[in-house]
């Protein structure tokens, strides 16, 4: 008992700096990772559910219409609704489908998308585990969610869903290597140690690259830039990448070929429905949470906060650690400034109660997030947040904005623009990276 | 598995043969696209034979929406079926209006009085912008951007509500009669006319700042559905396809109607023929739409709006043929008079029916997506096409 306690004694004590899986392989380490997996599959579900609200009301304000606003003020229990709705509606697989890769191919999806964050680091110690391996186990787990669409679409037996499925196979595969490529170049600059802005000259350490999440957003903190500014602008460049292989691997808009509901109807999960259907909804979603996160730890700085060295010193950490707080009470200020305006018919009391109701909820978040012990345990995890969250709108944003690519151009995009663009800036992040860090020993001695 | 064909069980001797070909199948997909599919703007299906996803060749089903108009015609006075053309191209059913009325008018050797006239190319041409609006909309929201659809809609709004303050009806709008018009223009019509037009022409520019130069757009319109001027004309395709072609015909140029030839516009033409061209096209025709009514708005004549026409129409025995120029093409009618008060046949000549024809040659060797594209830069009505 002594040693579950431990875990907890420490991290309120803030001596814990290690995630709950590298905690030990004892009783205690497997319980608190167990928890945090629980807490972290309930946070990414509850993501899907903002998100799906979020990007219809965004998607609809963008399009000059309001969106959701029946369902609960402002539309606020539309994904309640919606997911109750799907998991009531009758389980269809068709008389003609393979009913067991019917059966096993949303699993696969949804799997593969939450198996992923095992290694996503929301803080130093706020992660389920650290494995020395974690990008390549990250990359390599998310890309079997593909196998689960080419089972979807091959399983359904229609044409419609084995195009699609055809299609986003393709994708996938191809996408896959220009964003294995920037991530290469990302974690070559874990092992280059140059500090400063751009990463290049000042004193240097002893280089040794990593693979763990965690490590790799130290070495971040360390080399005091965010790799998407080392060695500018060959980390904007491999960022930039990353950013467009990662919608196309999601299967986003612009990129969003295996679903394409003008061409293909629904693409490869034209023959699901109901809880089968959500599971794909929900893997998307998670999905792109996924990538996102990746992109936020390889080259946004991970957990850390903005403008570490301009505005750096323990009066700006101080400041900075307001801003958790500051952020939910700007947004329950939003909310009651929404109260006022609700129509004073009686017929909306209930719904203007509800929605005073959220706002004070996220007021009192807000007003827990100042306390001191709790405001120095969460600024990493909503940093973190706050940058994913920053991803999500331009996901909504792109939607918004672009027709979609044909199949063909979009290989060629693939191929022939990102998978050049991508080993150039490998190669370029190398020799820089050993010219600077020659030239800064010569200078040393 | 069973032979879809014959719906049952193959032969063993079949399934044997089949066997050997099961790594290196490379038989045509045939896939039915529509009448239900979300981009063939209706009840339009589409046989496709693909080789992977190159389209080798396809074949439209039509008559989904056969409603017998023609036939309807010949059992009705030539006033009943005046409404029954607004419900062929039902998002530009003024222009449909006016070529029945035209037609009929020319029949009785009758023509409307200025005013009239006035009002009915101002109409007209409210109507070819809310067509093209249509047209933008969807044809953007079949190549995946869907944000330009709901900005269409809601301009495409202000035009329909002088419709409603003009006659009361919104899309089939019943605007003109034989002779002239029913409504006089009611007050604060020019007005209404005017604040469009200033608030209309920015709105373009917002349309084309979304695609016009979108890298995507582009790629996804530029030598797609590529056809000739001559294969047009083979076909009889009209409209902005055929001056996307390159061919400047335009039936208000060419043989003026209604009052067009007192008008100063000029006819956007086209180089190559691609869906990227049939874009531009349709857009220059909107901003010439809102020139044609700048002009007619303030040389609106005074006077009467109907013609001396008799209660009781009995056109003189004979035939007509009148077409005009509908935000889609050739309009046209064939109207075969016996004396009564009912037409002996109407015949309808529908530039989306007949535009129709070109997909085939449009499509064949492009890609599954190219065909969503090309269909909606015919821009069809299935209304029309099937009547």
């Amino acid at each position: 008992m002594n040693e579950f306690m431990q875990y907890v004694q420490k991290y309120l004590d803030k001596d814990v700096t290690v995630s709950p899986g590298a905690f030990g392989n004892i009783p205690a380490g497997i319980f608190w990772a167990t928890v945090y997996v629980l807490v972290v599959f309930a946070g990414v579900s509850l993501g899907v559910i903002c998100m799906n609200w979020l990007e219809r009301k965004i998607l609809a304000h963008m399009q000059v219409r309001l969106g959701p606003m029946r369902v609960g003020p402002h539309g606020l229990l539309q994904p309640i609704a919606d997911a109750v709705k799907l998991l009531i509606k009758e389980d269809i697989i068709p008389a003609e489908a393979d009913a067991v890769v019917f059966w096993v191919a949303p699993f696969i999806v949804t799997l593969a998308a939450f198996t992923v964050f095992v290694v996503v680091p929301f803080g130093p110690a706020h992660a389920i585990t650290d494995m020395n391996i974690g990008i390549l186990f990250m990359l390599g787990v998310s890309s079997l969610s593909v196998l689960g669409i080419v089972t979807a679409g091959w399983a359904s037996n229609s044409h419609y869903p084995l195009i699609g499925a055809l299609r986003s196979s393709a994708q996938m595969v191809s996408y896959e290597v220009a964003m294995g490529l920037a991530v290469v170049s990302a974690i070559l600059m874990t092992s280059l140690h140059g500090v400063g802005f751009f990463g290049v000259g000042g004193p240097t350490t002893s280089g040794t690259g990593t693979l763990s999440m965690i490590g790799i957003v130290q070495a971040q903190q360390e080399q005091q830039v965010w790799f998407i500014f080392k060695f500018f602008p060959l980390g904007l460049i491999a960022f930039a990448i990353f950013a467009i292989a990662m919608i196309a691997e999601t299967n986003r808009a612009p990129f969003d070929l295996p679903e394409a509901e003008s061409e293909l109807t629904a693409g490869f999960h034209t023959e699901y429905s109901g809880f089968r259907w959500s599971l794909f909804f929900l893997a998307e979603y998670s999905a792109m949470m996924a990538v996102s996160s990746i992109a936020v730890t390889l080259w946004l700085g991970g957990w850390l906060r903005p403008f570490p060295n301009a505005l750096g010193g323990h009066a700006w950490d101080l400041v900075f650690a307001f801003v958790p707080g500051l952020t939910f009470l700007f947004l329950a200020g939003m909310t009651f400034y929404n109260v006022r305006r609700m129509p004073q018919h009686p017929f909306f009391k209930i719904q203007t109660m509800g929605l005073a109701a959220f706002g004070a909820t996220l007021g009192l978040t807000g007003l827990v997030l100042f306390i001191p012990p709790v405001r120095d345990r969460v600024g990493d995890i909503f940093w973190f947040v706050a940058k994913v969250a920053a991803f999500m709108y331009l996901y909504i944003w792109y939607r918004g904005t672009f027709p979609r690519y044909r199949f063909d151009q979009l290989m060629k995009v693939g191929w022939k623009v990102l998978l050049p663009i991508g080993l150039g800036v490998l190669i370029l992040t190398a020799g820089v990276g050993i010219v600077g860090l020659e030239m800064a020993q010569h200078v040393a001695h | 598995m069973t032979d879809p064909k014959t719906l049952s069980p193959p032969s063993l001797e079949t399934h044997v043969a089949a066997r050997d070909e099961t790594f290196l199948d490379t038989n045509e997909l045939v896939i039915n696209m529509g009448p239900q599919h979300p981009a063939t703007h209706g009840v339009l299906r589409v046989i496709l034979r693909l080789d992977g996803e190159k389209v080798m060749g396809l074949e439209c089903v039509i008559g989904y929406l056969h409603r017998g108009v023609e036939k309807i015609a010949e059992n009705r006075t030539y006033t009943m079926f005046n409404p029954y053309v607004d419900r062929m191209d039902y998002v530009a059913a003024v222009s449909n209006g006016l070529g029945y009325c035209e037609a009929v008018e020319k029949l009785l050797s009758v023509e409307a009085p200025p005013r009239a006239q006035y009002i009915r190319v101002i109409l007209t041409e409210l109507n070819r912008i809310a067509s093209h609006q249509i047209w933008l909309g969807t044809h953007a929201l079949d190549i995946g951007a869907i944000t330009p659809l709901f900005y269409t809609f809601r301009d495409r709004e202000e035009i329909l509500k002088i419709f409603e303050k003009y006659c009361g009806a919104r899309l089939t709008t019943h605007a003109f009669r034989i002779g002239g018009l029913q409504y006089e223009a009611y007050d604060g019509f020019e007005k209404d006319v005017k604040n469009f037009i200033s608030f209309f022409k920015p709105k373009i520019d917002e349309y084309e700042e979304l695609l016009t130069t979108n890298r995507i757009w582009l790629e996804r319109t530029k030598g797609v559905g590529v056809i000739s001027g001559k294969d047009c004309i083979a076909l009889g395709v009209t409209g902005p396809l055929l001056r996307a072609s390159g061919v400047k015909w335009d039936i208000r140029k060419a043989q003026p109607y209604a009052n067009y030839k007192n008008f100063d516009f000029e006819i956007p033409v086209g180089l190559n023929g691609d869906t990227y061209d049939r874009y531009i096209v349709r857009m220059v025709e909107m901003r010439q739409a809102l020139r044609i009514i700048e002009q007619a708005v303030e040389g609106i004549p005074e006077g009467p709006i109907m013609a001396k026409i008799p209660k009781v129409l009995k056109p003189p025995v004979g035939e007509i043929y009148h077409s005009i120029e509908a935000p889609k093409g050739e309009l046209g009618y064939f109207i075969v008079s016996d004396g009564s008060t009912q037409p002996y046949r109407v015949r309808v000549r529908p530039p989306s029916f007949v535009n129709l024809q070109a997909l085939d040659q449009m499509c064949r060797g492009q890609l599954v997506a190219d065909v969503i594209a090309v269909i909606g830069t015919i821009d069809i009505v299935l209304g029309e096409v099937d009547r």
